[in-house]
């Protein structure tokens, strides 16, 4: 058994990390994450910490740019301090929120912070979240220009009935356009799909995916809705306007991406991702180096364990066993920045026992899977059982890794609870 | 009218031409315990300062947390002005005796009855008499009670004491002058009830100089005095300090204290002939102090005892296992306290495959097992399961080897020759527009029609024996529910009789709950598995495989579902890297997960059980 969650401790003001975290340093990775939460609407599915701006209390779009950029000094300052701070940045992520409600230039200017500070490693990977409705060419070109590698559409879906009820407002004749102008600004393009939607039937989907497919993007991203309390769509499904998504009619959609995509020369390489199998397959010419990865490789640091910081109000971070959050409004993070305190809210060190629970709960997820060594004596029993159900691969356990099929993938909560012998 | 009484009479001291012992026989909202607030307050026992609503019925509740004594039995002075017959002028003592108030006491009634000379039958005038007033009726009838019919309730604007006065000359052939009309609620015709009690019922008669006997009507537990036993003495006589004898057990114990309730306990110097009290010996369980035993002197022992003395007897047997399993200890030490008020309760320790330890227990009837289960609840603050109620079987195998069986799970396997169940006599009483609905109720649950006959105008009395389990599995619900809460019922056990039954079991990918097992006729099993494989699909979560759900007799399965398998359990996000949210998640379905018992593979959630026990499952509406 697991021990507990810890309670969380308060994070100090300074900011600053114990010397644990030093241990195991050169076997992480270390990436930055910065959050920008702004959106001009809120869509009725969204949970994510953003804000549009009748909800800032004050706080300005404008100003957020050189608040991320006073945390980032504090991220230097935090990291040499604990003398973890050697590593050069592998993968920038800007998520939110919109990013791309900010000029190019702040994300520029976010972006140069980071490369200053610590340096990007070779072939680093630096991508933003775009809302097809706030790019151009221009834009792209420009994002180019300072460095970024990879854009991530907030594609959904190509049904307008399906982002009605999703309330996204772009038109998914933009689709065509904006991947267009982000390949000939020469950056990788990922699309994001949501499925399972009120009212989005299997052929809905079906069309969904063609659509995506017919853009040739080099990675795909296919998350299930989640009905999140609090959110508009968890109240209009209590109020019955909405029905509550199917979970049977979501594992189908989830078989038909899977069998469409891995047909189309894509691979899964987490439960929710997909990437390009290698540049040519799919006809079109690759902008980047012919050994690219197309995986996103700031995600799959999320599943491995690696470093990350995460800038900006509600994100999260981890360094060597320690994981924060920052306090949420935007508001409230301005003034810690002003008045040049950390802006973390709370604080775990984990022990050794809950960083073992979550890389069994990380790691399954991901194709590589999990070595069996990080299982105790009930969770390697657990695999035969496992095995058995179909959950998870023969062979590959065999080889001493836990890797899920097909229906393991669509089952992986209930293979975790398993492994961890519950 | 008469004057209230100035004096008293002494207790210990009281010729027993002047003493009048006497029960009120009513159906549970019928007034009694109004009635009995007036006797109080004209008797002047309780002061007008002092009174409040249902003065007695404030020690029923009292006495279920243990903290007081109960007044089963109150003495009350009233005066006589003038003398009638061989009745002379005088002061009086009334004692007014409690008598339980349900189907499940009926023995516990007759004991009250037999403490008493006479009886106010007390009816409400906008309601009629019910079953159960009508079987204690009888049952005074019986014991050749003088009856004082009474009408209450006369003041509500829906009161018909015409129509229900030609009611009870019906059923008791007196005239329809003697039945009295009152209003407990204004205090209007009581004085002249209590002079009509005191002139007709008939003094109490006993032999003075014989050894004492005093039969025991009531015995309740307080947890500061311990067992208070209320006592009517029928010879000679019986003193505090004294060393007395309970002629059933032969156990001896010293008299403490010795006194009569008016309504707060009183010690006297004794208890004479004819008299109603109490005693405290200082012994702490009911079952050393029986309902319907003698007490005699131990000194100078009476030979014979007073006739009528029975033990109880459980008829209904349910398990009671606790909800949260860590409350085990806790229940086993809430039964050994209740068993302290209580002896008719009777329990062992069972295990079950699905709802883990607990007790088999013993009750008198449904609503004693209602009574222990929710006083369990309410006193000791446990949740609890029952499981469904049995009623005792005799199987005789084909070796010819006889088991009773209390419990499904012991019911033998292999071949069975017969198998007996018991039977009883039930009375419902109807009005006579639900007949044809009350008739179909009993003849689907295998009754034999004995006869019906008229009770007033527009009510009837239906009779048949049926079997005892057929009425513990939801008849009274039932027969409540069809006939929009007018009939009533009553019954009494009559024997034992052969029948075709089976055992159902329900079996989840193939493993037998026990819980669910029951022993039902032949006809009704497959109805039986239907229903419960039915409810469970409902109730069952998917699992990550397709589980069967099956009923079966022996190896034969008779109705078959299916609970698909689950397809998708993965929350899809990763939350932007807040892995301790996915990981408060994990803790959280794992919490879940142990309020699941295991059956086999399959998980079931603890409400499930309850639900699929307790039937709750047709009338919820469907969740999502």
């Amino acid at each position: 058994m697991p021990s507990a969650l810890p309670i969380a401790d308060p994070a100090p003001l300074n900011g600053l990390l114990p010397a644990s975290v030093r241990n195991g340093v050169k076997h992480r990775n270390f990436g930055v994450y910065i959050h920008v939460p702004f959106c001009r609407v809120r869509c009725g599915y969204c949970d994510f910490n953003t804000y549009t701006s009748d909800e800032l209390r004050g706080a300005k779009r404008q100003d957020y740019a050189g608040q991320a950029i006073a945390e980032i000094e504090q991220a230097a300052h935090v990291l040499s301090e604990a003398a973890v701070d050697e590593r050069p940045v592998s993968t920038v992520f800007f998520g939110g929120g919109t990013p791309t409600l900010l000029p190019a230039s702040d994300l520029a200017a976010m972006l140069s912070a980071v490369v200053v500070t610590w340096g990007l490693a070779p072939g680093a990977e630096v991508t933003t979240e775009a809302n097809p409705d706030s790019v151009d060419l221009e834009y792209l070109l420009a994002l180019k220009a300072a460095g970024f590698t990879r854009v991530s559409f907030g594609m959904q879906s190509a049904v307008p009935h399906v982002l009605a009820t999703l309330e996204r407002t772009h038109d998914p004749e933009r689709i065509p356009l904006v991947v267009g102008w982000a390949r000939e600004a020469g950056l990788q393009v990922s699309l994001d799909l949501i499925y399972g939607t009120p009212g989005e039937s299997l052929e809905n989907w079906r069309t969904s995916v063609e659509h995506a497919l017919e853009q040739h993007p080099d990675h795909i991203s296919a998350y299930a809705l989640i009905v999140e309390d609090g959110t508009k769509l968890a109240r209009q499904i209590r109020r019955g306007e909405v029905a509550t998504p199917d979970d049977d009619l979501q594992a189908d959609m989830y078989e038909l991406v899977d069998a469409r995509l891995s047909e189309a020369g894509y691979d899964w390489y987490e439960v929710s991702n997909w990437a390009r199998r290698s540049p040519g397959l799919v006809g079109v010419e690759s902008p980047a180096s012919p050994a690219a990865e197309f995986r996103s490789r700031h995600n799959l640091a999320y599943w491995q364990g690696h470093d990350w910081w995460g800038i900006g109000p509600g994100a999260h971070s981890h360094v060597g066993g320690v994981r924060w959050w920052n306090v949420k409004h935007p508001a409230a993070y301005a003034d810690r920045i002003a008045a040049g305190h950390s802006p973390a809210a709370g604080r775990e060190t984990l022990d050794d026992e809950t960083r073992r629970v979550e890389r069994v709960l990380l790691k399954v997820r991901i194709r590589e899977g999990l070595p069996t060594s990080e299982l105790d004596a009930a969770g390697r029993t657990a695999v035969a059982g496992l095995i058995a159900d179909g959950l998870v691969d023969p062979a590959a356990a065999f080889r001493g890794s836990v890797e899920l099929t097909l229906r393991g993938r669509l089952l992986a909560d209930a293979v975790v609870r398993r492994l961890l012998g519950d | 009218m008469s004057p209230r009484a100035l004096t008293a009479l002494e207790p210990a001291a009281t010729d027993p031409a002047f003493i009048r012992n006497f029960c009120i026989i009513a159906h549970i909202d019928h007034g009694k315990s109004t009635l009995a607030d007036r006797m109080l307050s004209i008797t002047g026992v309780v002061s007008d300062r002092d009174m409040r609503a249902q003065y007695l019925d404030r020690m029923d509740i009292e006495r279920e947390r243990g903290i007081t004594i109960k007044s089963q039995a109150v003495r009350m002075p009233w005066s006589l002005d003038t003398a009638t017959g061989s009745v002379q002028a005088g002061t009086y003592a009334l004692n007014m005796i409690d008598t339980p108030g349900h189907v499940d006491f009926t023995y516990e009634v007759s004991r009250s009855l037999a403490a008493c000379e006479g009886a106010i039958l007390l009816v409400d005038a906008a309601q009629g008499i019910e079953a159960q007033t009508l079987a204690n009726l009888y049952l005074a009838l019986d014991n050749d009670l003088t009856i004082i019919p009474v009408l209450n309730k006369i003041d509500l604007p829906a009161a018909d004491p015409d129509k229900y006065t030609k009611e009870i000359v019906g059923l008791l052939g007196c005239d329809p002058d003697d039945i009295l009309r009152v209003s407990g609620k204004t205090g209007v015709g009581v004085p002249e009830l209590l002079d009509r009690a005191t002139q007709l019922i008939p003094a109490p008669v006993g032999d003075p100089n014989a050894a004492a006997r005093a039969m025991i009507f009531d015995s309740v537990y307080d947890s500061y005095r311990g067992v208070i036993t209320y006592v009517r003495m029928i010879d000679g006589a019986l003193k505090p300090r004294e060393k007395i004898m309970m002629m059933s057990t032969k156990s001896a114990h010293e008299v403490l204290e010795i006194g009569v309730s008016s309504p707060e306990p009183t010690p006297t110097k004794g208890l004479g002939v004819g008299e109603v009290g109490y005693l405290i010996t200082g012994v702490k369980d009911v079952r050393l102090s029986k309902v319907g035993d003698t007490v005699t002197s131990f000194a100078k022992p009476a030979t014979v005892a007073l006739k009528g003395y029975s033990e109880p007897m459980p008829m209904v047997f349910s398990g009671l296992y606790p909800i949260d399993g860590s409350d085990y200890p806790v229940l086993r030490e809430a039964l050994d306290k209740l068993k302290l008020s209580d002896a008719a309760l009777v329990y062992e320790p069972e295990t079950s495959v699905a709802l883990g330890f607990g007790f088999r227990c013993g009750f008198l009837g449904l609503l004693h097992l209602e009574i222990v289960t929710e006083r369990l609840e309410r006193e000791f603050g446990l949740d609890l399961i029952a499981t469904a109620p049995s009623v005792i079987y005799e199987v005789t195998t084909d070796d010819k080897k006889t088991v009773t069986v209390t419990n499904p799970s012991e019911f033998p396997g292999g071949k069975i020759a017969s198998v007996s169940e018991p039977v009883v006599k039930a009375s419902i009483l109807t009005p006579k527009d639900y007949v044809g609905t009350v008739m179909e109720l009993c003849q689907g649950r295998r009754g034999t029609m004995l006869g019906m006959e008229y009770v007033g105008e527009d009510r009837v009395e239906l009779h048949y024996t049926m079997p005892l389990g057929e009425i513990v599995f939801d008849f009274f619900d039932q027969l409540k529910g069809r006939t929009a809460g007018y009939a009533s019922l009553d019954y009494e056990p009559t024997g034992d009789q052969e029948a075709d039954l089976v055992k159902v079991d329900i079996l989840l990918q193939g493993e037998a709950v026990d819980a669910f097992s029951a022993i039902v006729h032949r006809d009704k099993a497959y109805a039986y598995g239907l229903l419960m494989t039915e409810r469970l699909k409902k109730l069952i979560p998917r699992q990550q495989f397709e589980v069967p759900i099956q009923a079966a007799i022996g190896a034969r399965i008779i109705a078959r579902e299916s609970i698909s398998a689950m397809r998708k359990d993965v929350l899809a996000k990763c939350y932007g890297g807040d892995i301790t949210r996915k990981r408060k998640l994990l803790e959280k379905q794992k919490e879940g997960k142990k309020r699941m018992k295991m059956v086999g593979r399959v998980e079931v959630p603890q409400e499930a059980f309850i639900a699929a026990l307790s039937g709750d499952v047709e009338t919820k509406k469907e969740k999502k």
